[in-house]
């Protein structure tokens, strides 16, 4: 048994680290996270560059990464630096586009998206189907050669700097994949920083990337719910030390408060879930392309949500008034661990599917 | 045992229900339904509502212009209050240097001070806590010197809400730098005009504007705004703390925000059904139905105490810690519920088809709302007081 991570990765990991500490500190990072486009195409293009991209791509399809290890090792990091760039639409995207890399269309859009010439979003989700996929009423229409999709999305995570667009639609055999513009899109800011898109299609033309794709999404949203983990871990990380370097110097009664035991094993607490948490989100990676990696990222997604939640709530409880206020970046950490569990399902749908799958 | 309320109470509550009915505005009752920032206007118009009715010093007695309410009727004027999503009145001056200049003040400052809070002449906030002195407030260090007929301040003060309304500002003070800490506060009155003040906003997390803090540079204010006497401020600052405590379970705010969560699980689709038909998840939502209607007791039982003439004790401080948690827990499901329609900032959320207008701020509320375990003495500090109670002797 090794838990090492392997040489490319450790190198990986610290050249990634080393950028965004460098390049893309907590001021940077809040001028980006909260205005349009949410995103910064300079930097993106830098981290085209060290090939943050090409890892989350397996080398079949272009990429030199893509097992659940990389994703892992990129996922972490960005939620160690809190970056807001939407590596997460990219991602699904690319995941969904590999699935069907015998299209030539499909690869000619990886490489674009693997160089950062192309940001990409994948469109799943409706305001009446908000985490599963049993609802989606966006219908796909073909005559002749032409396909044009109709209905709203939302969730759209990376919509307003995305160039490129996936979109999940019902089709005679089920649900296929497009790409296609949207006719309408609002952008909105992530109250934990990044932004997401509502669209709206109305008869919008469309180029069909298949029409029975139903595994191939649900695949890349478990690629997407292991990446959310691994950021989870890399962010409450950060939370969690923040917190013990507070509680050292934080003066109260002549003391610092570090010294009271009651807060004490309240970081044991935390620092216990933490290290769970990596954990299962290490088996998660290992599992991803097992036959049971659904039940595996559940399991994961479930126990994150929980972590992520007790991680930020105690942070800012320890932290007292100064954990509630903008200007501390710990606040900016505890908004986004809660908010993570609000995409692709939250704790409680991972057990619904767990249940689901156990019957 | 009779756990109904009393014919006269229930009078009482008729009649309050009556006037909300009458004398809410539908906009303020639709921002209150909405979770939205009350703007001063909106709160200074609520407060000359209830002046009028005479409702207004819901913790002053009748002498000095208050209802004499006892506290069940204080907690029925509440909880309809917020049921019917009216404003929270805003407790700086009424329910916080009121009382104390009632127990502690002179008959001048009374006859000055009282008049002028009812008519909304004067908006106060609070000066107690310090970037250094939170939970440890006796450790303020904010000096104030005596110099002939004035005292000269100098310091900073921190989490002053809604500061950037107020005109004046009651703040504790180190007038005795030697001995115990507690020993060497007071209790001063400050206008907010004087030369030597400054007042900087603090951002709060989900991007909101309401506290400030407050640097003083050779501020100089008479000496005959000290209330009480000189390094008495503790003493005053510790029966504020009581009062400010005594309406901090929020049973009202509590009951109207789990009505609303249970209403929005019979809207929110998720896996093909209502979220009110999905056992996982009304199961977090009628256990904590079940905390808040025992708190509601507990609440009640302490209430009737304080009616029957007993002192605060470490129930109040129970009560804090209780309402507190439950009104977070209830805020966090609310959220959850709304799964990824929760998570765009409130100026960018757009409203979804059939979503109550306060699921746009779901999350803000909730990430707002840790404040309230955090503030009026953390729940930490509240612990400390029931350990001490429940350990002595």
């Amino acid at each position: 048994m090794d838990f090492n991570i392997t040489d490319d990765r450790r190198m990986l990991s610290e050249s990634l680290r080393r950028y965004l500490s460098d390049q893309y500190n907590a001021e940077t990072r809040n001028s980006v996270a909260y205005v349009a486009p949410y995103h910064s195409p300079k930097h993106w293009q830098e981290m085209a560059e060290l090939g943050v991209l090409s890892a989350l791509v397996k080398e079949e399809d272009g990429g030199f990464g893509g097992t659940g290890f990389d994703i892992n090792v990129v996922f972490e990091e960005l939620g160690r630096a809190l970056c807001p760039e939407p590596f997460l639409g990219s991602l699904l995207a690319l995941q969904l586009l590999a699935s069907f890399n015998t299209s030539k269309d499909a690869n000619k859009e990886i490489a674009a998206i693997v160089s950062g010439e192309q940001l990409a979003a994948v469109a799943i989700y409706e305001p009446h189907a908000p985490d599963s996929l049993s609802d989606i009423a966006t219908q796909a229409t073909q005559a002749g050669e032409q396909w044009t999709l109709t209905g709203e999305k939302t969730a759209v995570y990376g919509g307003p700097s995305a160039t490129l667009i996936l979109v999940v639609a019902q089709t005679a055999d089920g649900l296929g994949l497009f790409i296609a513009e949207p006719s309408a899109q609002v952008a909105k800011a992530n109250i934990d920083g990044g932004g997401t898109s509502s669209m709206s299609f109305n008869n919008t033309a469309a180029t069909c990337i298949a029409t029975s794709a139903q595994a191939e999404i649900e695949k890349a949203l478990d690629t997407g719910r292991l990446a959310l983990c691994a950021e989870a871990v890399g962010t409450a990380d950060v939370l969690l030390e923040m917190t013990i370097e507070y509680l050292k110097q934080r003066q109260q009664f002549g003391v610092v408060i570090a010294s009271f035991q009651a807060l004490q094993h309240r970081l044991v607490d935390m620092a216990a879930e933490v290290v769970q948490a990596r954990s299962i989100t290490v088996l998660a990676a290992a599992k991803l392309d097992e036959e049971d990696a659904s039940r595996h990222v559940a399991l994961a997604k479930n126990l994150i949500g929980r972590m992520a939640t007790l991680v930020a709530e105690e942070s800012t409880q320890l932290h007292g008034g100064i954990g509630m206020t903008w200007e501390y970046s710990g606040s900016h950490y505890s908004k986004r661990l809660i908010m993570l569990d609000h995409q692709l399902g939250d704790r409680f749908n991972q057990v619904n599917r767990l249940l689901k799958m156990a019957s | 045992m009779d756990l109904s309320f009393t014919t006269e109470e229930q009078a009482f509550r008729d009649e309050v229900r009556s006037f909300l009915d009458t004398s809410l505005t539908p906009e303020l009752a639709a921002k209150g339904a909405a979770n939205l920032e009350l703007t001063k206007t909106d709160m200074e118009q609520w407060h000359a509502l209830l002046n009028a009715k005479g409702w207004l010093a819901v913790t002053w007695p009748v002498e000095h212009g208050g209802t004499g309410w006892t506290a069940v009727q204080r907690h029925i004027f509440e909880e309809e209050c917020a049921i019917a999503n009216a404003p929270r009145i805003v407790p700086f001056g009424l329910n916080m240097l009121g009382p104390v200049l009632i127990k502690f003040g002179s008959e001048a400052q009374q006859a000055e001070i009282l008049p002028r809070i009812l008519n909304g002449d004067d908006w106060w906030c609070q000066g107690y806590s310090e970037p250094g002195a939170g939970s440890d407030l006796a450790s303020l260090k904010t000096r104030a010197v005596r110099d002939g007929d004035e005292y000269v301040i100098n310091g900073q003060k921190t989490w002053t809400t809604l500061g950037q309304h107020a005109d004046k500002i009651f703040c504790l003070v180190r007038t005795l730098a030697e001995g115990k800490p507690q020993r060497g506060i007071s209790f001063v009155l400050v206008d907010l005009a004087t030369p030597g003040i400054e007042m900087r906003p603090i951002k709060l997390l989900e991007g909101g504007h309401e506290v400030n803090e407050v640097f003083f540079t050779d501020v100089r204010v008479p000496a005959g705004n000290l209330v009480g006497e000189e390094n008495q401020g503790w003493t005053i600052a510790k029966y504020l703390l009581t009062h400010e405590r005594t309406n901090i379970a929020g049973v009202g705010f509590a009951t109207r925000d789990m009505g609303k969560l249970k209403e929005l699980t019979k809207q929110i689709k998720r896996n093909g059904q209502y979220l009110s038909e999905d056992t996982l998840f009304m199961a977090q939502v009628v256990e904590l139905e079940a905390d808040l209607e025992a708190m509601r007791i507990t609440n009640l039982r302490m209430l009737q105490s304080a009616n029957d003439g007993a002192a605060p004790g470490p129930e109040a401080s129970m009560l804090k810690i209780k309402g507190t948690v439950i009104r977070q827990k209830i805020n966090a499901l609310y959220r959850s519920a709304l799964g990824p329609h929760a998570a765009a900032m409130p100026q960018d959320a757009i409203a979804h088809d059939g979503l109550p207008a306060e699921a746009i701020n779901a999350a803000a509320t909730y990430f707002n709302n840790r404040k309230l375990s955090i503030f009026g003495g953390s729940n930490e500090i509240q612990r400390n007081i029931i350990a001490n109670d429940i350990l002595k002797g």
